[in-house]
């Protein structure tokens, strides 16, 4: 893992306001950054969702995300790789995800960020379980199914 | 000893999120097929053609080996990000 890597994984919410600067500030070398943030959405699959938990593999986790950056480093010319993945309970509009890189130049930056998120929809063991309202009004929890898209997404990188 | 773990769905459906054999040695396939013969309802879930197997904490396909001290998990496919 080079030392211009952060892996966190977290129970409590992140600012990404503290985690732009925290890539940024002093990466003198890079004049691009790309950031991307994910967040907890108030719909899935025709419900409205209420609340968000997500389960995780401890260890597994972090040597796959660990993995996931080391291979884009091989792809591409980086300077930091930041990612964060909170675990636990969420609520609606909180960020679950926020990938940030720098590099010299925006393409690297950008393909990057892509990059990595899309191996770690795919790879990466977490597990989405998502409290909705049913259409009697009641509350009911359900594991969050795969998308074949997430899947079909790797293929660009093939 | 193999420590077995088990997440999400799968855990919720198997009902525990570990187990541990003592003298195995054989695939993650014999691995899985073991669990279900002394689980006999364990297989619909375990056998499901989605479920994915990493060992010692690395995606792996079920013909790979197995010795003492290995870690196995079984999980549904992931839904992270």
């Amino acid at each position: 893992m080079s030392s211009f890597d952060r892996i966190i994984v977290c129970e409590t919410p992140f600012d990404v306001a503290a985690e732009y600067a925290a890539l940024q500030r002093g990466a003198c070398a890079d004049g691009a950054c790309a950031m991307f943030v994910g967040s907890v959405r108030d719909f899935n699959a025709g419900n409205g969702v209420t609340q968000l938990a997500l389960e995780h593999y401890p260890g597994m986790t972090e040597k796959s995300l660990a993995g996931i950056i080391a291979d884009a480093r091989a792809r591409w010319g980086l300077g930091r790789v930041h990612v964060i993945h909170r675990v636990g309970a969420m609520q609606v509009n909180e960020e679950i995800v926020f990938v940030g890189v720098t590099s010299p130049h925006r393409q690297a930056a950008f393909a990057a960020c892509q990059y990595i998120m899309d191996r770690l929809k795919t790879e990466a063991p977490f597990w989405k379980r998502e409290t909705v309202h049913a259409e009697d009004g009641a509350s009911e929890e359900r594991w969050v199914d795969a998308r074949a898209s997430d899947t079909a997404e790797l293929e660009k990188w093939a | 000893m193999v420590k077995v773990l088990f997440f999400a769905r799968l855990r919720q459906q198997l009902g525990t999120g570990e187990v541990r054999l003592e003298n195995f040695s054989g695939s993650i396939a014999a691995l899985r097929d073991a669990l279900c013969d002394q689980n006999p309802a364990w297989r619909a879930h375990l056998c499901d053609d989605n479920i994915r197997t990493a060992l010692n904490q690395e995606l792996v396909a079920t013909d790979c080996a197995v010795a003492g001290g290995d870690e196995v998990a079984f999980f549904p496919p992931v839904t992270g990000g």
